[in-house]
């Protein structure tokens, strides 16, 4: 029986397996950031411990900036603290950091892949639940908590049990106006939110393979919104020639080397996974979510879930999530009014993004009625968005080009949206109170939200392309 | 942090909410600190207080509501999904709880709690229910959660369940145990790892 491409990279990064318990699992790259690091440097500090292995650590700050005027002083104190702090751990203890005002800071997931940090056949950890993204290079990425933080930064290692295997294969044409985001919200929407809680994910077949790396990105981003460990795409010439080049890419010799290796990183055509889902990518449409978890959406042009299709046992957190985002059973989204339209985080942020939305509203104007900020991932991408003039045409349109950070993506710093308002968000999560105490959060694809923002409601934007 | 459990017997605060996400137990806007205590004062802030008024409990609030109380919190199905954030654990913990019992965990809240000392206890969704029919039937039911013999039982009725626990991770609880006491030991064997390792540039 073959391998998977999980076990290939899996198998690589094993120093040690318990018997009967977990593996110890060698770290290649680990990603930190202002928000869960500062304990784990304390425990570090508490134990009298060195980071181990500096060089293969880097920082940045994301989660908790400003995106206007990032060359003041943080307002917010704490917030100020935190990312202060952040840069005295880098500091003393060897660290990487591309602090604020760095031309490569942005989202954690955003600077990795752009800065050819993020390679095939690796191992990446952050304390982040979206460092799945990184699995769209062929790379074990996931998330871990600050504990599992302080061991990285202790030994390069985590105590690992192997998980599941899982492939999700999405055959044929996309239709148009259908996105990588859509074929995300698809599945998750057909899994559940739990659906592949306890497996690693392997995204395969004709429609994942057409992809941009952007558009894979968005799509492993969102792994973890159904549960799964991690989400991966075998790597291939999209891959190679999205890396080459990049600032920490191999270069020369090691280059094709490199290259040669990550060849064999695919899944052996007799392997055998736990379960196998097949998606037809002509059943695709633009999706939207109407409810409180990232299972909870539907077509754009589909209706909200009676209670009569809602199983027994689901049916009080069913309607607690209704009453939340203030609708009702069987309601139809397309046509809803919104208020806020939030274009960024590490799912959809990235130069890709921009461009396309800015395609699509060049020449048009914002709905009055709507706010619209563009946030976009990281310091490159601004830079480029504003070279390619991509800055003027949302300047045209009324939508406000903000800088790189997480933002309205969880609310941290002051980029909330108020209680009780609309937002068509391209981020990930659509939890009570993500985006700030009350938002009420719908998550969709750049363009389905920039229809939204033109239009001033949910609209099917296969109407206006 | 107190370490090392083992038997638990307690009653229980019964949340039967589903996908209960980590932006719940503790919401973003509370994790600017850079130390790992006090988290329990804002464990599930926006559904225990009043939007925007912490003076004003909402008083159906399972934390909220006199009735319940314990070591022991029994919650819906995926329990813990969303952010990594451990200081969702930390504010469990901190707050008082030392077990979960759910029907699913979502991975990395599972591997925060285990490295909190809280223990996840996983069990089915037919026990579940009848977990949640006893206490709200009787807020006074006591539960005894065995690590050990790993079982989870209703002290009364004797109805119980046994749970799944990997043999390394027990060992570790029972004994108070860190993984990073292990990984430290094991540096020589991960300096020889490293000498083969594949690295490109
Ligand atoms: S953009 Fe959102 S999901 Fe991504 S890392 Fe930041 S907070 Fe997390």
């Amino acid at each position: 029986m073959g391998n998977t491409l999980f076990d290939k990279v899996w198998d690589r990064h094993v120093v040690k397996t318990i018997p009967g318990g977990p593996s110890v699992f060698y770290i290649d790259k680990h990603f930190i950031h202002e928000v869960t690091s500062p304990q784990a440097f304390k425990g570090l500090r508490d134990r009298g411990l060195r980071v181990f292995r500096p060089a293969q650590v880097v920082a940045t700050a994301d989660h908790n900036v400003p995106t206007i005027h990032q060359e003041l002083p943080i307002k917010e104190e704490l917030s100020r603290r935190q990312v202060e702090q952040l840069t005295k751990n880098c500091a003393e203890f060897g660290i990487e950091l591309y602090g604020l005002g760095h031309p490569f800071q942005g989202i954690v997931h955003v600077i990795g892949p752009e800065l050819g940090i993020t390679q095939p056949g690796m191992t990446i950890v952050c304390g982040d639940s979206h460092t799945s993204t990184h699995g769209a290079f062929g790379t074990i990425a996931f998330g871990i908590g600050t504990s599992e933080v302080e061991m990285v930064l202790a030994t390069q290692c985590l105590m690992q049990s192997k998980p599941k295997l899982m492939r999700i294969n999405v055959e044929g044409k996309l239709n148009k106006g259908v996105f990588s985001k859509d074929i995300i919200l698809h599945i998750i929407s057909l899994i559940s939110a739990s659906g592949a809680t306890g497996y690693a994910v392997e995204y395969a077949g004709s429609a994942i393979r057409d992809l941009s790396m952007e558009a894979r990105m968005t799509i492993c981003n969102m792994s973890i919104e159904m549960g799964a460990r991690c989400g991966m795409i075998a790597p291939d010439e999209t891959t190679f020639a999205y890396i080459k080049g990049k600032k920490f890419a191999p270069a020369g010799e090691a280059w094709n080397k490199a290259v040669a290796d990550w060849k064999t990183l695919c899944t052996d055509d007799d392997a055998v996974f736990d379960k196998e889902l097949h998606i037809n990518a002509a059943d695709i449409e633009p999706m939207i979510t109407y409810g409180t978890n990232p299972g909870m959406g539907v077509k754009i042009t589909g209706h909200i879930p009676q209670l009569t299709e809602i199983d027994e046992r689901e049916k009080p957190s069913f309607e607690k999530s209704l009453h939340y985002m203030g609708l009702n059973p069987g309601e139809v989204m397309k046509g809803k009014k919104v208020d806020y339209v939030f274009i960024g985080s590490c799912t959809n942020s990235r130069i890709e993004d921009l461009r396309k939305v800015a395609a699509f509203v060049k020449g048009k104007k914002k709905a009055p009625h709507v706010e619209v900020w563009v946030v976009p991932g990281s310091k490159q991408v601004e830079k480029q968005a504003i070279e390619e003039g991509i800055n003027k045409v949302f300047e045209e349109a009324g939508f406000f080009l903000r800088q790189p950070g997480c933002s309205a993506c969880l609310g941290m710093n002051e980029d909330k949206i108020p209680a009780g308002k609309y937002c068509i968000s391209t981020s990930n999560r659509n939890f009570e109170g993500r985006q700030g105490p009350g938002a009420r959060t719908m998550l969709a694809s750049p363009l389905t939200a920039a229809a939204a923002a033109i239009t001033g409601e949910v609209t099917d934007v296969r109407e206006l392309i | 942090m107190s370490k090392s459990i083992n038997i638990i017997k307690s009653t229980a605060v019964p949340i039967s909410i589903e996908n209960i996400d980590t932006d719940q137990i503790i919401p973003a806007r509370f994790l600017k600190a850079t130390t790992r205590e006090g988290f329990g004062k804002n464990l599930f802030r926006d559904w225990r207080y009043e939007r925007g008024n912490d003076q004003h409990p909402i008083a159906d609030f399972p934390l909220n509501d006199p009735t319940y109380s314990g070591k022991i919190l029994v919650a819906g199905k995926n329990f813990g999904c969303g952010s990594s954030r451990e200081h969702a654990a930390w504010a469990l913990k901190d707050y008082g709880f030392d077990v979960v019992v759910s029907s699913f965990f979502a991975d990395i809240f599972k591997n925060n709690a285990l490295n909190n000392f809280l223990l996840p206890v996983l069990i089915t969704d037919d026990f579940l229910q009848q977990l949640f029919d006893a206490i709200y039937e009787n807020p006074k039911t006591e539960i005894e959660v065995n690590l050990e013999e790993q079982f989870i039982k209703v002290v009364a009725t004797g109805a119980s369940q046994s749970f799944d626990i990997n043999h390394y991770k027990k060992t570790c609880l029972l004994n108070g145990y860190d993984d990073i006491d292990y990984l430290l030991n094991m540096k020589s064997e991960i300096e020889d790892y490293e000498k083969g390792r594949i690295v490109y540039g």
